[in-house]
């Protein structure tokens, strides 16, 4: 959910990062702190266990910029992947405004990408959205692996309509800002719309 | 959409801030916070130097969002407030509709002063919320002109 702070002039908004435990979902949001300029972000929180596996979820506050005079904050969260933890995952999709979901492109993780894209969809339900209409991209993973299958296959076994893909190696960098950029300009043009 | 946009004018701001600063200054604490129940950060009263507030907005969100979610599997509707008591320094959270009074305070306060000012204070926020609540939906009829207006070159700007 959009908050709009007319006294601030800021637009604020939430985008989390889903997908199967290990897709590199802090990934993603550890190279946008690292790439960021210190002035346009802020701390970068991660509630991870003692061996760094997401436990509740990692955030950061990442400022874009100003559009007709009102500043854009992003909000980027992750969840924690495990699938014992779906009631965590649950409430932080609580008032999402994007999402991305991190598929691993391993072919040993095909199933749990497949698995954590049902339980997004199940889960937005939950919270009263449709996966179908809220801004939404689709991020292949770990494409340098050696197991890595063919895009398309990904594509075919992943793509739930014509939402944005992109390939992507997130610890390299690689596609990290085109998916943060394609879900932004989503969630923007929704303000233009709704 | 499941919720209606929170949309705040200035006015209502001001009137905010009015409260979370009488709201510090009664019950003697450090800082002050109002946070809507997804983590952003509405107002903010005191001083805020070594603080950061976005990050300490998320967390209480979250901690809130989970404690929620507890309440509800022992069929509690949700605990409407939350406090966490440290050596020095201590958190009250108090749920107000869809927003989180969140007041940080040290030993020159008591957790039993916080809870009675935040009493008060909460009374004064909820109706303020109120009439957000009620005129966001028609503000946003309002509001479309200004964010139509949002142009793809704009939204490329962003990233440039």
């Amino acid at each position: 959910m959009t908050f709009i702070n007319y006294a601030s002039r800021e637009i604020n908004c939430k985008i989390v990062y889903y997908g199967p435990g290990l897709c590199g979902k802090t990934t993603n949001l550890q190279y946008i702190y690292d790439s960021t300029a210190a002035a346009s972000k802020g701390k970068l929180i991660s509630l991870a266990t003692e061996t760094d596996r997401t436990l509740f979820f990692d955030f950061m506050p990442l400022e874009l910029g100003s559009v007709r005079g009102f500043k854009t904050r992003f909000h980027l969260y992750t969840v924690p992947g495990q699938v014992f933890y779906d009631a965590s995952r649950k409430l932080i999709l609580k008032g999402v405004d994007g999402v991305v979901f991190v598929a691993d492109s391993q072919e040993e993780r095909m199933d749990a990408n497949i698995e954590s894209l049902y339980n997004l969809e199940e889960n937005l339900k939950a919270n009263g959205y449709d996966l179908a209409k809220i801004p939404y991209v689709l991020q292949l993973n770990k494409r340098d692996l050696p197991s890595a299958i063919p895009a398309a296959e990904l594509v075919a076994e992943l793509r739930r309509g014509d939402e944005d893909v992109h390939e992507a190696v997130a610890s390299k960098g690689v596609g990290v800002f085109d998916t943060l950029k394609s879900v932004a300009k989503q969630v923007l043009s929704e303000l233009r719309k709704s | 959409m499941t919720d209606t946009p929170i949309i705040m004018r200035e006015q209502q701001y001001e009137r905010i801030v009015s409260v979370l600063y009488r709201l510090r200054s009664d019950s003697s604490s450090r800082v002050v916070f109002l946070v809507d129940k997804n983590g952003q950060q509405i107002a903010v009263q005191g001083d805020v130097s070594n603080l950061d507030t976005t990050s300490l907005a998320s967390l209480a969100a979250g901690n809130v969002a989970a404690t929620g979610g507890m309440a509800l599997l022992i069929g509690e509707k949700e605990f409407p407030t939350l406090s966490h008591e440290g050596e020095r320094e201590s958190i009250h959270i108090c749920i107000i509709g869809r927003a989180l009074l969140v007041v940080v305070f040290d030993e020159r306060s008591s957790l039993g002063l916080v809870k009675l000012r935040v009493k008060q204070a909460s009374r004064d926020l909820a109706s303020v919320f109120e009439e957000i609540t009620r005129e966001s939906e028609l503000k946003r009829v309002q509001d479309e002109a200004l964010f139509a207006g949002i142009t793809d070159e704009d939204i490329d700007s962003l990233f440039n």
